[in-house]
């Protein structure tokens, strides 16, 4: 009961949503793009989206300047 | 040089195309190192005109100040390499459209400035156009530092990536590190491309 978030293993909580499991990894930035397994989570999303078991999670954070 | 592996390339990059979103350090320097490549067509979204600190970084000269962005990218990139084929689109992109200049072009490229405009920029891309590869850039401010810069591929999505760099809006945004960056996404499109250089 595990999954992976950035490459780090952590536990798989049961109804965990995207907002949440942010906030345990303390990725208090606020602009991210969030995937799991490879899909893209809208940010629109982040408090409904529930994270399956055995997800892989891919979180990168945004800085601006171009 | 090696005139096989060259002829192959030149080949490829004319029947290829790239789009740009927003023509500031990161876009007006991808786009130059992109024409001088080879590369047979762009397309180049911005909004905005050249101010005089944009020179600072951006490919864009004195007497240019005051002209539209689009437009003045196309005057250099012609003065350099006029076989590019260029589309311009002197528009901001909106929510909810943004994906529309790039139906079908090879590769985009993010180049916009401000993290929230980035972030929802990559989020239709992949939604909206989810076979088409897309080049960003997060943590460009700042100045050294070349070494944190790395890859990060998630799918389609090709991050060129300093999570530690501060935003723009608490630091300075200088010429090496932002043309670093550009070309590294450059660099990038060119391995989406052509394929891996073994």
């Amino acid at each position: 009961m595990s999954i992976k978030v950035n490459d780090k293993l952590v536990d798989w909580i049961e109804n965990e949503t995207v907002q949440e499991l942010l906030k345990r990894m303390r990725y208090t930035f606020p602009l991210v793009v969030v995937k799991i397994n490879n899909k893209v989570v809208p940010r629109k999303d982040f408090s409904e989206k529930k994270i399956p078991d055995n997800s892989k999670v891919a979180v990168i954070h945004m800085i601006s300047g171009g | 040089m090696n005139k096989k592996k060259s002829e192959r390339i030149d080949k490829i990059l004319k029947e290829s195309s790239v789009g740009i979103a927003g023509l500031g350090g990161l876009g007006s320097n991808a786009a130059i190192s992109l024409a001088r490549a080879g590369i047979g067509q762009l397309v180049l979204v911005d909004f905005d005109k050249v101010e005089k600190k944009n020179l600072t970084r951006q490919y864009y000269f004195l007497d240019q100040i005051g002209k539209t962005k689009v437009d003045s990218l196309k005057e250099n990139i012609k003065k350099i390499n006029p076989k590019v084929k260029i589309i311009t689109h002197n528009i901001k992109l909106k929510k909810g459209f943004m994906e529309k200049p790039f139906q079908d072009i090879t590769v985009v490229i993010e180049a916009l400035d401000n993290a929230e405009i980035k972030t929802l920029f990559i989020e239709e891309i992949l939604s909206k156009l989810p076979d088409k590869p897309i080049i960003a850039a997060s943590g460009v401010a700042g100045y050294g530092h070349s070494d944190r810069i790395t890859t990060k591929r998630l799918g389609h999505l090709y991050m060129c990536y300093d999570e530690k760099a501060k935003s723009s809006d608490d630091d300075v945004l200088m010429a090496p590190r932002v043309s670093l960056m550009a070309n590294w996404e450059a660099n990038l499109a060119l391995e989406i491309i052509l394929g891996e250089d073994k």
